[in-house]
């Protein structure tokens, strides 16, 4: 009779176990699906700050006209881009343009001592900072997610229902890095 | 053969670590005391003192998580921030970049009207959390460093710090309670039930040791738990910027701005980034400085700050 009870309570436990080991990977989910929505709501943001920031410092930046329209060109192509792989490019390319822009703008410093263009710059500063965290977040709670159903006894239940790991986000666009590779390997 | 300093990771388990020792010294004193008081005084076979003790204390302990937001916030004189006032917008900015590193709900935030750069966060949970920063604060850092104040501040609300130091002070409010009662009842002869024999005396003086020590060891004890959620708002803020120089350098300057922040009372010290009484005890490296201090020297944040900055670069 008692190796019966501990028998159920045995069972009891394991089930509990499993039914709360699920609804963790579940939540981890959902956050990580939730985390890559974010990343996408700041690139959003990006993109309708940029022509405000164009038309204010158009007028103070006429020798950069060609600066200013690369930009524009960036973020029209970041809009239209689909699929991630091309969107990351996209993306990526619009942070170099805008950054050379930036770097530029040192060169006025009566545009840099504009209120309005101050808090521009302030803005989309500030929305590089939330892209890159949104990014991070997103791959904190990935690996998160990943270590729950890699390790043992996770593993177990991650297998059971088919969970998959979440990938992770990876800087793979060439403009972000803009360090020319040079291959002196002789293969081929 | 000189071991690496350790990491991000390694020095948030460490501080997590030493919390749970701390905490389980204090309950083990509170079991103590009030084991005390239900033997040699009350003469009861079950925990009735320490029970009620512990009710009272949580319950009053309680009440400060409940109202104590509030009543912080209005003692500093601290000012809502308006949502469309361009001079705050930076911090604005920065507050939204670490809600997102952190995937926290918005806090509320106030600015404090005082020279003396300080920061401090409070709330019952981080969907009630609110920060607040002194003018002083604004005006010195740049934005990498405000960014690393607000990362630290996060972070006491996403480690639950608010309510950490709430079970701190309902342990504290039961030793009082346990020693004052246990004090008296001894003095004005009490305790008849000292003729036990074999390890009671024993236990009785080291009671009685225990209760006149009582206010001293709960001082250091709240005290230790405080800066071991220092250290680990420090490493959690800087993973969630993963710029540990930045918190450094602010660090630096608070520490540089040497005047005590004159809006922030006594009793609120152990929510702010420093101490806002600019105590010499915090500053000062050595055991004894150590010990009665809610924040650790900010010489030694600032070396594991950057011990954490050589670990990622």
């Amino acid at each position: 009779m008692i190796v019966f009870y501990g028998f159920v309570i045995l069972v009891a436990v394991l089930i509990l176990w499993a039914i709360g080991k699920y609804n963790s990977l579940v939540t981890l989910r959902n956050q990580v699906a939730n985390g890559w929505k974010q990343i996408d709501v700041q690139l959003k943001r990006r993109h309708d700050l940029i022509p405000n920031l164009v038309n204010t410092v158009k007028g103070y930046m006429q020798f950069e006209q060609e600066t200013l329209e690369k930009v524009i060109k960036a973020r029209n192509a970041a809009v239209s881009a689909t699929g991630v792989g091309n969107i990351a490019a996209k993306e990526g390319e619009l942070s170099g343009a805008l950054s050379r822009l930036f770097a530029l703008a040192e060169n006025y410093p009566t545009l840099k001592a504009n209120e309005n263009v101050k808090q521009l710059q302030e803005e989309l500063s500030s929305t590089e900072n939330k892209i890159s965290f949104a990014r991070q977040f997103y791959n904190d709670i990935a690996t998160k997610f990943n270590i729950s159903q890699q390790v043992f006894p996770g593993n177990l239940i991650a297998g059971m229902f088919g969970f998959q790991a979440a990938e992770l986000f990876e800087v793979k666009e060439a403009a972000e890095r803009e360090v020319p590779t040079v291959d002196l390997s002789l293969k081929k | 053969m000189s071991q690496l300093p350790p990491n991000i990771y390694e020095q948030q388990a460490a501080n997590k670590r030493n919390t749970i020792i701390v905490m389980a010294i204090f309950t083990a004193f509170v079991g103590f005391l009030g084991f005390g008081v239900d033997a040699f005084i009350l003469g009861s076979e079950f925990p009735i003192a320490t029970f009620i003790a512990l009710c009272i204390g949580a319950g009053t302990a309680y009440w400060g998580l409940a109202n104590g937001a509030t009543a912080i916030l209005t003692s500093a004189s601290a000012a809502p921030i308006p949502p469309d006032d361009p001079r705050y917008q930076q911090l604005r900015n920065v507050v939204d970049e670490m809600t997102i590193a952190s995937g926290l709900p918005s806090p509320r935030l106030f600015v404090i009207p005082d020279p003396d750069p300080n920061a401090f966060a409070t709330g019952k949970d981080p969907g009630h959390a609110s920060i607040a920063v002194t003018n002083g604060l604004l005006e010195k850092l740049n934005r990498e460093e405000l960014q690393a104040v607000v990362a630290h501040e996060m972070s006491h609300v996403r480690n639950y710090d608010t309510r950490m130091m709430t079970v701190v002070a309902a342990l504290a409010g039961a030793v009082m309670l346990l020693s004052e009662f246990g004090l008296r009842a001894t003095w004005l002869g009490g305790g008849k039930k000292r003729d036990r024999g074999g390890l009671g005396p024993i236990l009785l003086v080291l009671w009685i040791v225990a209760m006149i020590l009582a206010p001293l060891i709960t001082q250091l004890l709240s005290m230790a738990v405080s800066r071991q959620r220092e250290y680990l708002a420090d490493a959690s803020g800087a993973e969630l910027t993963r710029n540990p120089l930045a918190l450094a350098a602010a660090l630096q300057k608070i520490d540089a701005a040497n005047e005590p922040t004159r809006s922030i009372k006594k009793g609120t010290g152990h929510l702010c980034i420093a101490d806002p009484l600019g105590r010499s005890v915090n500053s000062k490296e050595g055991a004894l400085a150590d010990l009665f201090a809610t924040h650790p020297p900010i010489d030694k944040r600032i070396m594991l700050l950057k011990a954490m900055a050589f670990q990622h670069t």
